[in-house]
């Protein structure tokens, strides 16, 4: 059976203690994050100052958490997914709708909060069931299927909006949903304390229940998991879902942040960001075994190297570059091959 | 907004949904190709090609060009590149072969039009060029540009700070997307004028895409670096300054005055942030550009085109926050 099968390989792994630090999926995103904060704290000493403003604290590493909200919830989602073998590539046109959605009601109608978070939530039903069952009944390539929402998605969103960026003003000011993206609780921004309970929600789902397992093993083998009577359709459905879920929070995140629906932006290429997190931190693209924490520790990298790139000053033109350039290094750093050629190397240097 | 609005707004939303469950077959239905309504002969009829429908700017600039074309008489056929040059060739061509009586041609990119603008030439369709121009080896092949300068938009931009600040100010600039034509013009535009002023310095110069949302973290990131050195905001366009202007809030500051806030564009949230006094000065973007369009197509179409300059710039306006009040309920976008 493919479970036992897996727990035999974790047992491989983790048999002396140095294996399992150096085999670790989540050890190389550490490592990139230390050094990127270690080059802040020599060029940047400003990075890590820390200040009490208005009763909340304010600095760059409280942006960092801040501006990686979306970016780490998006990632929670897309894990599940890739974890199946999938990948969602609607995500960002979800969070346009989601954020069109809020804003509509908020302005057009007095439903406040109990009108807004069942419409987005419906939303999320929606757009998770189109994207699942394209999927897992109809049997379309997960790039193609979600293709379809993405495309489709941002003009829905338009559509809602009617081509126009909606600012919630004054006047259908909503105190709650003003706090989603702006509020601050414990001194930290409340979209921490949303991505923090999201996280801990999701592990505690998968890890102390066995659905984290099937999930794994659909995305290691589907028709196995079909034959050892894993439910993989469903399973699949629900991890579209559960992204879809996560985009929506995500949009109204972003929403409620700059106080507008802004369809034509919002959420264009957070996609491929929570893309970028999820392999960066470890998980596969073809499926099986994925790591919450790595994809978390991913998100947080991206939005560091983000911040630093802001902060540092370097040129917007040429800002994809180093970038690009750290997520490299972290995938080779990943890549069995290339540790093993590297390993050899370094043998052979050390013998000679 | 009217009840009337907010009636069609909640079946909007709630026909949205159901679009939702039946996507696949979402895509509009007037794409490329040129809705041909045949009928009223004794019109001229105009094709109209557009680059697609990017925001609130590009949506008046539409509706600008099809008011004018009524007003003024003609039928217009209107064609949607949604952002693709490859659209609004085939729509141009179709036009062409439609035998329209002219062309304008509101061009996604600068280059690429040759071939198609000859075919219209051959078959004697003048073509006019609007908003963005156009970079083609035979300048005859059309008639003439119009447009807005938006490199004399950061000229403008800088000159208005240089007597708000009496030439001495340290400068962040929001950029907009890397490459566009009007984020190296509104760049170059700027520089050129504070270039001779010593006392202005940029201090931090970072893209944030046009967006509202970009603009607030960059800002975010500058307000961390830079804290109180910062006397100037200068944002590409209105929404890049609008999600600035959350920012400096946010750092406890106020916006306007603690920081000086200039952009670029002149649409209606600017004027509202004005009005509120958060914004200092937009430089105004004009795209209601139909109406001098239209203009020019009546003295093509009657053969007058003599004195007719190659280029027509529009004249931009700056509107400051003191007088925001008074000019926000005429405007149209």
């Amino acid at each position: 059976m493919t479970e036992s099968n897996q727990n035999a390989e974790v047992n491989r792994t983790s048999s002396n203690a140095f294996g399992k630090v150096m085999g670790s999926r989540i050890l190389w995103p550490l490592v990139s994050l230390v050094v990127v904060l270690v080059f802040n704290a020599i060029f940047i000493p400003s990075f890590f100052t820390i200040e009490v403003r208005d009763g909340a604290f304010y600095g760059s590493l409280i942006d960092v958490v801040n501006r990686g909200s979306i970016g780490i919830i998006l990632a929670l989602g897309m894990t599940l997914v890739i974890a199946t073998g999938g990948v969602d590539l609607s995500v960002g046109s979800v969070m346009a709708i989601s954020g069109a959605v809020a804003a509509l009601i908020l302005t057009e109608t007095d439903l406040g909060m109990w009108g807004l978070l069942p419409s987005v939530l419906l939303v999320a039903l929606l757009a998770g069931l189109m994207n699942g069952v394209l999927v897992a009944y109809l049997q379309i390539q997960p790039i193609i299927a979600t293709l379809i929402l993405m495309v489709s998605g941002r003009g829905i969103a338009k559509f809602i909006t009617g081509e126009k960026i909606i600012t919630i003003g004054d006047e259908s000011h909503n105190y709650y949903f003003d706090f989603i993206g702006k509020g601050h609780l414990f001194g930290l921004p409340f979209t921490v304390t949303l991505f923090a309970v999201l996280f801990l929600l999701t592990c505690l789902l998968v890890r102390a229940t066995s659905l984290g397992l099937f999930i794994e093993s659909v995305g290691a083998n589907e028709t196995a998991s079909r034959a050892s009577g894993i439910a993989d359709r469903r399973i699949k459905i629900a991890v579209y879902i559960f992204a879809a879920f996560c985009a929506v929070i995500a949009g109204l995140i972003d929403c409620s942040n700059i106080n507008a629906a802004d369809t034509m932006n919002a959420g264009v290429f957070t996609e491929l960001d929570a893309i970028f997190a999820v392999v960066v931190g470890g998980t596969s693209l073809t499926g099986g075994r994925f790591s919450l924490t790595g994809s978390l520790i991913g998100a947080i990298l991206l939005q560091t190297l983000m911040t630093t790139l802001y902060t540092y000053g370097v040129p917007s033109d040429v800002a994809p570059v180093p970038k690009s350039l750290v997520i490299i290094a972290v995938c080779l750093l990943q890549s069995p091959v290339f540790r093993s050629k590297a390993r050899r190397l370094v043998g052979r240097g050390a013998t000679a | 907004m009217s009840t009337h609005s907010r009636m069609t707004r909640q079946w909007l939303a709630v026909g949205s949904m159901i679009m939702l469950s039946i996507i696949g077959c979402s895509s509009k239905s007037d794409s490329s190709s040129a809705d041909g309504s045949s009928g009223e002969n004794d019109k001229p009829v105009i094709g109209f090609v557009q680059t697609g429908s990017e925001g609130d700017w590009r949506k008046a600039h539409t509706v600008s060009v099809r008011e004018a074309a009524e007003a003024a008489g003609y039928e217009l056929r209107f064609a949607d590149g949604q952002a693709k040059q490859e659209n609004q060739i085939k729509a141009l061509s179709s036009f062409v072969a439609q035998g329209v009586d002219g062309i304008i041609l509101a061009p996604l990119v600068e280059t690429g039009w040759d071939n198609v603008l000859e075919k219209a030439k051959k078959r004697n369709i003048p073509v006019l060029i609007l908003d963005r121009q156009v970079d083609v080896k035979d300048d005859s092949l059309f008639v003439t540009y119009i447009g807005a300068d938006t490199y004399n938009e950061g000229r403008l931009a800088a000159e208005w700070l240089i007597e708000k600040t009496g030439g001495k100010a340290k400068v962040v600039e929001l950029q907009g997307t890397p490459g566009a034509s009007p984020t190296i013009n509104r760049y170059n535009g700027f520089r050129d004028v504070i270039g001779e002023e010593s006392g202005i310095e940029i201090i931090a110069s970072q893209s944030g895409d046009f967006r509202r949302s970009k603009g607030k973290e960059v800002m975010e990131a500058f307000l961390k670096k830079h804290g109180d050195e910062i006397d100037v905001v200068y944002a590409h366009n209105d929404d890049m300054a609008i999600g600035a202007i959350q920012a400096i809030e946010d750092a406890g500051k106020k916006p306007g005055d603690d920081i000086i806030l200039v952009s670029i564009d002149g649409v209606r949230a600017a004027f509202e942030a004005m009005v509120e006094g958060k914004l200092n000065c937009t430089v105004e973007c004009n795209p209601l550009q139909g109406p001098m369009a239209f203009e020019a197509m009546d003295k093509i179409l009657s053969g007058d085109i003599g004195d007719m300059p190659k280029k027509q710039m529009i004249k931009d306006e700056v509107y400051e926050r003191e007088n925001a009040k008074e000019v926000i309920d005429s405007r149209k976008y």
